[in-house]
C-alpha cells in the first residue's frame, strides 16, 4: 500500500515537474498511473496527495492557461521547486556538519537532517570534521517547545497554564509570541502578553499542561525593530550596581568565592582571610554565603551581613 | 559518516512513511547529478540505508513512467559495477528548496556555534551563514526569532588549551573547583570531547584521579595546562549519554526529602527529582538523590526557610548544626 502511493506521488511530482503548462486533473489522471478509475475516487485521492505535497514544501500551483480550457490545471513551477546553487568550501562544509548534529534527538533533529540530505543531494560533502572531538548540542525537554515554535514560525497566538515563580497555583495566560529564546539551557518564550498588554517572557518549564492555538497563522505580527535577543540580554542589566563586601573566609576555604576575589589578606586572627568580592544582588548573594556556613563571615556592608543571618535563622526556624 | 550518527538516522527513520520516502527519492537523483557518478556503498551511507534499500530505491526511480500523451520514462539511470550513474532526469535533477524547520534549524545551530569560543574559526561559520540564508530565501526568515545564548564566562584559554590538546592527542593537568565540596583539586585528564550541553562547556575525558570518565565544567577549571605526554584514554571508556539529561542519578545515591515554600521551587526545576508532590498547605514535597550529602547540607543553608530538609534525620541534625555553627561567629 505504503509502497504504491509512493510510487504514484514520485509519479506525481515528475509529471508536474516536467509540464510546461497547467495540467487539468483529468490530464493528471491520465498521465499519473495508480489512479482508481472512478473519478470521484480519483478527486479524493488527488485531494490528499496535493496535500502531502504541499505539507512537504513542494509548491503546487494552481492556474489557467492562456486562452487554453476553461478549468484550472495544476503544475510546480521548477524555480519555485529547486533549491537555488549552493557550493561550500570545505571548512564551511564543516562547520554545516556540525551544526546538523547540534539538534541531536531534540526537537528539530528531523529537520536538521533533511536540510542536511537537501544540502547533500545539491553536491555539499558536509561530513569531515575538522575539529575533533567537540560536540554542541542544543536540547528540547520541554513538552512546550514544539507548539511554542510552531506558534512563533507561523504567527498564530496562543494560551496556555503558567506556573509562575513563588506561585503554588497555575493561571491561564494568553500570549502573541515573538520569539523563543535559550539562555543557559533553559527555553524561554517572549511576546506580548494580551490580558496584561505587555511585553513578557515565561519559562518553557513552568509550563503548565497543552499549549493551544488561539488564531490562524498569520495572526501575530512582531512589531518592528523586535530583537529576540536582545530582550533576553536585557535581563542582565536591571540587577544593580555591583559593590564590594568585605568577608572572613576560614583559610583553604571558600573557594567558589575566592575565586572573584578582588583582594585577599590574612586576617589579625591565624586561620582566617579578609577577602573582598563584588556583588550586585544581596539577596542571591546571600544564598550564597549561606550556603558555605561557617567557613564565611560578613563583615560589611550591613545588609548583606543581616540577609545572611536572616537566611541561617530561617534553617533553624 | 560515524557509527553515532547512522544510528541516529537509523532510530529516527524507524518507521518511514511514503512521504518520508518520496523525499530520499527526490534527493537521490540530484545527489547522484551533483557528482556525476557516484559509488553504491558511499551513497547507502550519506542517506542512511542499506545497499538493498538503494537498489530499491533505484528501481523505482527507473520504473517511474508517465503514460499520456504518450507513453516515456523520464528517468534513466544504471547501477552497474557498483557505480550510480543517471543519464536523463527531466526536471528532477535539483534538490527541493529548504522548509522553514530545515532552514531555522541549520541557522540557529550555526549561530550558536558563532557564539561559541570552542568553535575556532569564525569566518567559516560567518561565510557558512551568509550563503545558506541567501539559499533558503524566506524559509529562513523565522529563524531570527530564535536565540541562543551560551555562557560567555569561560576563559578564552581554557577553550584554546582543551581544544589544543584534542587536536593533539595530548594529557591535560588541571585545576578543578568542586563546589559540593568547596575544594579545589589537581588532577591529569585524558580529553575526549568538548561539550556544550544545557548552555555551559564541558570537559569529558578520563579522569586519572578517579579512574573514570568525568564532566568537568570549563567554567571551574581554575588553571590548565597541556601536558608533553599523550593522551591515553582506555579502550573501555564509555561516551556519557549527555542526551537524557546531565546528571543522571544512581540508585546508591543518598535519597532526601525537602519541603519547599513558594520562593524555594526552583530546586524542583533545578534538580532532577524521583518524587514532587503538592502539600495541602501549598508547599512542595521533593524527593531526590543525591551522590553528595555535602551538596545537600550546602543546599539546605542556602534555602533558609524557602525550603526545609526533613530526611534523612541526620542529615537534617547536621543541616542544624551547621547553621548554628554559622550563626556563633555573628555573635
Amino acid at each position: 500500500m505504503s509502497r504504491r502511493k509512493t510510487e504514484r506521488l514520485l509519479s506525481l511530482v515528475v509529471c508536474l515537474l516536467s509540464a510546461r503548462k497547467y495540467l487539468t486533473a483529468a490530464q493528471i489522471r491520465d498521465a499519473v498511473p495508480g489512479y482508481p478509475e472512478s473519478f470521484d475516487a480519483f478527486k479524493r485521492m488527488f485531494e490528499r496527495d496535493k496535500d502531502e505535497l504541499r505539507e512537504l514544501g513542494i509548491p503546487l500551483e494552481t492556474g489557467m492557461n492562456p486562452g487554453g480550457e476553461e478549468e484550472p490545471g495544476y503544475r510546480i513551477p521548477r524555480q519555485a521547486y529547486e533549491l537555488p546553487d549552493i557550493r561550500l568550501e570545505p571548512d564551511e562544509a564543516a562547520v554545516l556538519g556540525l551544526a546538523a548534529r547540534v539538534w541531536r534527538r531534540a526537537e528539530l533533529a528531523g529537520a536538521a537532517d533533511g536540510a542536511l540530505l537537501k544540502l547533500r543531494a545539491a553536491g555539499i560533502d558536509a561530513e569531515d570534521m575538522t575539529q575533533p572531538g567537540i560536540e554542541p548540542r542544543l536540547q528540547t525537554g520541554e513538552a512546550a517547545f514544539g507548539p511554542l515554535w510552531e506558534a512563533v514560525r507561523d504567527g498564530r497566538p496562543v494560551t496556555f497554564g503558567y506556573l509562575a515563580p513563588g506561585r503554588s497555583t497555575q493561571q491561564q495566560r494568553r500570549l502573541e509570541p515573538w520569539g523563543v529564546v535559550n539562555r543557559r539551557g533553559h527555553w524561554y518564550v517572549v511576546g506580548q502578553d494580551t490580558d496584561r498588554r505587555e511585553q513578557r517572557i515565561f519559562r518553557l518549564s513552568r509550563v503548565a499542561g497543552p499549549v493551544a492555538f488561539t488564531g490562524p497563522p498569520g495572526s501575530v505580527t512582531v512589531p518592528p525593530g523586535t530583537d529576540v535577543r536582545g530582550a533576553v540580554r536585557d535581563w542582565d542589566t536591571g540587577s544593580p550596581p555591583p559593590r564590594n563586601c568585605l568577608l572572613r573566609i576560614r583559610a583553604g576555604a571558600g573557594y567558589g568565592l575566592r575565586r572573584h576575589a578582588v583582594s585577599v589578606r590574612p586576617d589579625g586572627e591565624p586561620g582566617w582571610d579578609l577577602v573582598e568580592v563584588p556583588f550586585s544582588e544581596p539577596g542571591w548573594w546571600s544564598e550564597h554565603i549561606a550556603s558555605f556556613g561557617a567557613d564565611v563571615v560578613v563583615l560589611e556592608p550591613t545588609d548583606l551581613r543581616d540577609a545572611v543571618i536572616g537566611r541561617l535563622k530561617g534553617v533553624l526556624a | 559518516v560515524t557509527a553515532d550518527a547512522a544510528a541516529d538516522r537509523a532510530a529516527v527513520s524507524d518507521r518511514p512513511t511514503a512521504t518520508d520516502r518520496l523525499q530520499r527519492l527526490l534527493a537521490l537523483v540530484p545527489y547522484v547529478v551533483s557528482r556525476n557518478a557516484v559509488g553504491m556503498a558511499e551513497t547507502a551511507a550519506a542517506f542512511g540505508i542499506t545497499e538493498r534499500e538503494l537498489v530499491d530505491d533505484l528501481n523505482m526511480l527507473w520504473c517511474v513512467e508517465l503514460r499520456s500523451p504518450d507513453p516515456y520514462c523520464p528517468i534513466d539511470l544504471s547501477y552497474e559495477g557498483g557505480e550510480i550513474v543517471v543519464s536523463e532526469a527531466e526536471a528532477m535533477d535539483r534538490p527541493l528548496r529548504l522548509g522553514v524547520d530545515e532552514a531555522c534549524a541549520l541557522l540557529v545551530a550555526l549561530r550558536m556555534l558563532a557564539d561559541l569560543p570552542a568553535i575556532g574559526d569564525g569566518s567559516a561559520l560567518s561565510r557558512t551563514i551568509a550563503k545558506l540564508e541567501a539559499a533558503a530565501g524566506s524559509a529562513g526568515n523565522p529563524s531570527a526569532q530564535v536565540a541562543v545564548q551560551v555562557d560567555d564566562v569561560t576563559g578564552e584559554s581554557v577553550t584554546a588549551h582543551v581544544t589544543d590538546a584534542l587536536g593533539r592527542g595530548r594529557r591535560l593537568h588541571i585545576a578543578y573547583y568542586v563546589p559540593g565540596r568547596d575544594e579545589a583539586t589537581e588532577r591529569d585528564v585524558d580529553p575526549m570531547r568538548l561539550l556544550v550541553v544545557e548552555g555551559r562547556s564541558y570537559l569529558e575525558g578520563w579522569c586519572r584521579r578517579a579512574g573514570a570518565v568525568r564532566l568537568f565544567r570549563l567554567d571551574r577549571i581554575l588553571s590548565i595546562d597541556v601536558l608533553d605526554v599523550g593522551a591515553e584514554v582506555p579502550a573501555g571508556a564509555e561516551h556519557k549519554d549527555v542526551d537524557s539529561g546531565l546528571f543522571r542519578p544512581s540508585p546508591q545515591d543518598v535519597l532526601v526529602t525537602f519541603e519547599l515554600a513558594a520562593a524555594g521551587r526552583w530546586v524542583a526545576e533545578y534538580y532532577p527529582c524521583e518524587q514532587i508532590e503538592e502539600l495541602p498547605d501549598g508547599r512542595l514535597r521533593v524527593l531526590l538523590r543525591t551522590p553528595d550529602p555535602q551538596l545537600v547540607r550546602r543546599l539546605a543553608l542556602r534555602l533558609g526557610e524557602d525550603g526545609c530538609l526533613v530526611a534523612p534525620a541526620e542529615l537534617v541534625s547536621q543541616v542544624a548544626a551547621d547553621a548554628a555553627a554559622a550563626l556563633a561567629q555573628y555573635e
